[in-house]
């Protein structure tokens, strides 16, 4: 695109941001519960929250890249990024935090047939639909591929049984994608990747209370749960590609959440709870120093993920770049927040205080620990790196 | 600008790898290091650089040069580090050029047309103690007639013994420790109250202290403003560093390139030990810090070249990720080798050695963390 056109579309963009992002959604989320998830049962933070998303997805903004007939804003990759930079630069918060985004969207428009893009594309879009996940299972952790819950064929319908864990949000969604056996004879070649309503009969959920106290994963079991043939993504027993397909945007989306700026940064952080000296010199110097380190490893995976980006949409990444992405950014995530709490000293170590929040360090904190287990671990991500890109032979 | 190269750019990596490995791979320095050179470089390859173009490549068209940025010098940098190339190439195509493009005509015409073709050859004398410290300056500018005669010590200065123009920082007022009131000079080599002594690096490359003894220099020879000298070398340093950050990456990649090379083939236990998964996860770990040290590198140069506000900082972060990655890659190159990293018949130890020089170069790792601390306000 000419760069002229693009400093129009640039100008434009900023103007009609500044006309319709309600200046509450300029500033950042005051917890983890005031970003807008949608789907059937949302219940809006704020007057505000609800316009932005409604105003956003209206014009297809809530996906700016997909295609306009799919519910999305048909903007080229230079436009999609100009955009992303308008926002940053005034502080508009993203308007629906979507697995229907990060995750279904992508494998849809690769997989899904006419009738499927049609159906759940611009639902996702405008937050309608909220969407969780079923793929990992007690016995089919970092080894997906021996997932045992079955989907037998009825004919003009199949009968799920088995139980999914780790589920995100399954309380809450009201659809999932979900990876089922169909054929037991082989491993990877009897999968198939399905959607059906969690408001089927024979659908369960039950929460699973985690280290941070919070309870985000369900285990999921589904008890003779019908489910149209018409609702398999891809070929039947060809859901392993699906499923590959997709982990890939979903390393990408987690390895994005090194990059998510909190309210405070670590070196305001580190300031404000322990102070500086007359130079102005954090007054803590071995803190500091790993501190200083941190930063330099932060902004240089930021150099990184502005390249992936740019060498994705351009078709120059290597399809196992995801799991570097998604290495480097969990590892950083993690070693962030690790910081954080040295930071923030005794104080970050306060659970359910008013002054800490609930204790929104200390959970953060423990919430991070699973960033290089969910979406594949880093052993996993190391392996595949090992062997697609390296080319390190099998053991 | 997108964080990839552009077909221009493609196309000057296409034609700089093959030519560096070919004139110049890591045999014919461990040539010049078997030979006792004590010259530092060839010459006849420095020639040749001019003739592909490179030693113009940030110099202006008036200059016969190229007018391209940081991110094609970064390119040939990137090949001078996988093979490890002895060259002038970062303290003068760009440490003196960038100074050079700063300076007035008369300077610039008296030294850019021997850099860009290939004949004179600059070093920039900028150290007075062991560590990286450029804005402390004890070496004095005195002001003797029309010009300055200039008395101090310098050290750790690339090419100062066979340099003919050295670019000097010197204190025509203030502290020690003042940014104001640095003055940058260029200084013929061969002034009288110059001497050059040469010493052999770990790397086999050569590096002189420099002494400036009552040298008599006039005015024309300043570059840039008197005692605004920071505002050059501030630019110089951010050129070299980040060039220095790109070599680096070149450093880094020869030797993992090397090292994934023996893993493939290398067998023990009746196994090739590239199967093992201990060695599979450190060469995938190392891997993913050379690409975001790529990346950080990148970034630095098209800051560089956008005129980006926030270039310095981006220039912190690649020296520093750039120094580590690059350690972290030699390390693990010569462990993993095994016995044969550890003998001098071997290339890989040459670049653990590279790799050392060049990350003290311009400021470790620690020292710009902590100026992107500094940055930062704490």
């Amino acid at each position: 695109m000419a760069e002229a056109a693009l400093d129009d579309f640039r100008r434009e963009t900023r103007r009609w941001l500044e006309m319709n992002c309600p200046p509450e959604m300029r500033t950042p989320p005051k917890s983890a519960d005031d970003v807008a998830w949608g789907g059937r049962r949302f219940e809006p933070s704020s007057q505000a929250q609800a316009d932005w998303l409604r105003i956003m997805g209206e014009r297809g903004w809530t996906v700016p890249d997909w295609p306009t007939e799919y519910g999305g804003g048909g903007l080229a990759p230079a436009e999609a990024k100009v955009l992303k930079q308008e926002m940053a630069a005034l502080g508009c918060r993203t308007p629906l935090y979507s697995f229907g985004i990060s995750m279904l969207g992508p494998a849809l428009l690769k997989y899904g047939t006419e009738a499927q893009k049609k159906e759940h594309l611009p639902k996702i879009a405008r937050g309608e639909i909220r969407w969780c996940q079923g793929y990992s299972e007690p016995n089919a952790g970092s080894d997906l591929a021996s997932l045992a819950t079955r989907a037998e064929d009825k004919g003009d319908h199949f009968l799920v049984n088995g139980q999914k864990v780790w589920t995100s949000y399954a309380d809450k969604a009201d659809m999932i994608f979900c990876l089922v056996r169909t054929d037991t004879s082989s491993k990877q070649g009897g999968i198939s990747f399905l959607l059906f309503d969690m408001e089927s009969p024979g659908v369960s959920t039950k929460p699973i209370l985690l280290i941070s106290g919070n309870s985000p994963f369900c285990e999921t079991f589904f008890d003779d749960v019908k489910v149209p043939k018409e609702n398999v993504v891809g070929e039947i027993n060809k859901g392993w590609n699906v499923a590959k397909y997709l982990l890939g945007h979903e390393r990408e989306m987690i390895s994005g959440m090194g990059l998510r700026a909190s309210e405070q940064s670590l070196p305001e952080r580190a300031l404000a709870h322990l102070g500086a000296e007359a130079d102005g010199r954090l007054d803590d110097p071995m803190l500091r120093a790993r501190i200083a380190a941190f930063e330099v490893r932060a902004a240089a995976f930021q150099a990184m993920s502005e390249r992936f980006i740019d060498m994705l949409k351009a078709g120059k990444a290597d399809p196992a770049q995801p799991s570097m992405m998604k290495y480097y950014g969990t590892e950083l995530n993690k070693d962030r927040h690790e910081l954080m709490m040295a930071a923030g000293g005794a104080d970050a170590l306060e659970w359910d205080s008013g002054r800490s929040h609930g204790g929104v360090a200390a959970r953060s904190w423990l919430r991070t620990k699973a960033n290089s287990i969910e979406g594949g671990t880093s052993e996993i991500q190391l392996n595949i790196i090992a062997k697609r890109i390296l080319n390190l032979p099998g053991a | 600008m997108p964080m990839y190269w552009n077909e221009d750019q493609d196309m000057l990596a296409d034609s700089a790898r093959p030519f560096i490995a070919g004139n110049a791979p890591v045999s014919h320095m461990r040539a010049l290091r078997d030979a006792g050179d004590s010259h530092g470089f060839s010459p006849d390859v420095w020639r040749q650089f001019a003739e592909m173009g490179f030693t113009g490549i940030l110099a202006g068209e008036a200059d016969d040069g190229l007018g391209l940025g940081h991110v094609e010098a970064g390119i040939v940098l990137e090949e001078i580090g996988r093979n490890l190339t002895p060259s002038p190439f970062l303290s003068t195509a760009v440490g003196a050029v960038t100074a050079l493009n700063m300076a007035g005509d008369h300077i610039r015409q008296r030294w850019m047309p021997g850099i860009v073709a290939g004949e004179s050859v600059a070093a920039l004398a900028f150290e007075e103690t062991t560590r990286h410290r450029p804005h402390r300056v004890a070496a004095t500018a005195t002001k003797s007639g029309n010009g300055f005669r200039l008395d101090g010590a310098k050290q750790f200065v690339a090419h100062g013994h066979v340099a003919d123009v050295l670019l000097v920082t010197a204190r025509s007022s203030g502290d020690e420790s003042d940014r104001d009131g640095i003055t940058l000079f260029a200084v013929p080599r061969d002034t009288d109250g110059v001497t050059a002594d040469a010493d052999r690096l770990a790397d086999a490359s050569m590096a002189a202290r420099v002494m400036f003894d009552g040298v008599e220099v006039d005015g024309d020879a300043v570059v840039g403003e008197v005692g605004r000298g920071a505002d050059v070398l501030d630019r110089v340093l951010g050129a070299v560093r980040t060039g220095a950050a790109a070599e680096l990456v070149g450093v880094a990649n020869g030797a993992a390139d090397m090292t994934t090379a023996y893993l493939r083939e290398r067998k023990q236990f009746g196994q090739i030990i590239g199967s093992f998964q201990a060695l599979q996860h450190r060469a995938a770990h190392l891997y993913c810090e050379m690409e975001v040290a790529r990346a950080a590198v990148l970034k630095a140069q098209q800051a560089l070249d956008e005129g980006d506000p926030e270039a310095e900082r981006h220039v912190h972060v690649a020296k520093a990720m750039a120094g580590n990655s690059a350690a972290l890659a030699v390390q693990e190159a010569v462990q993993m080798h095994g016995g044969i990293g550890m003998t001098d018949e071997y290339d890989v130890g040459f670049y653990m050695k590279r790799q050392r020089v060049l990350a003290e170069m311009f400021g470790d790792a620690d020292y710009h963390a902590d100026r992107l601390a500094r940055l930062s306000g704490y």
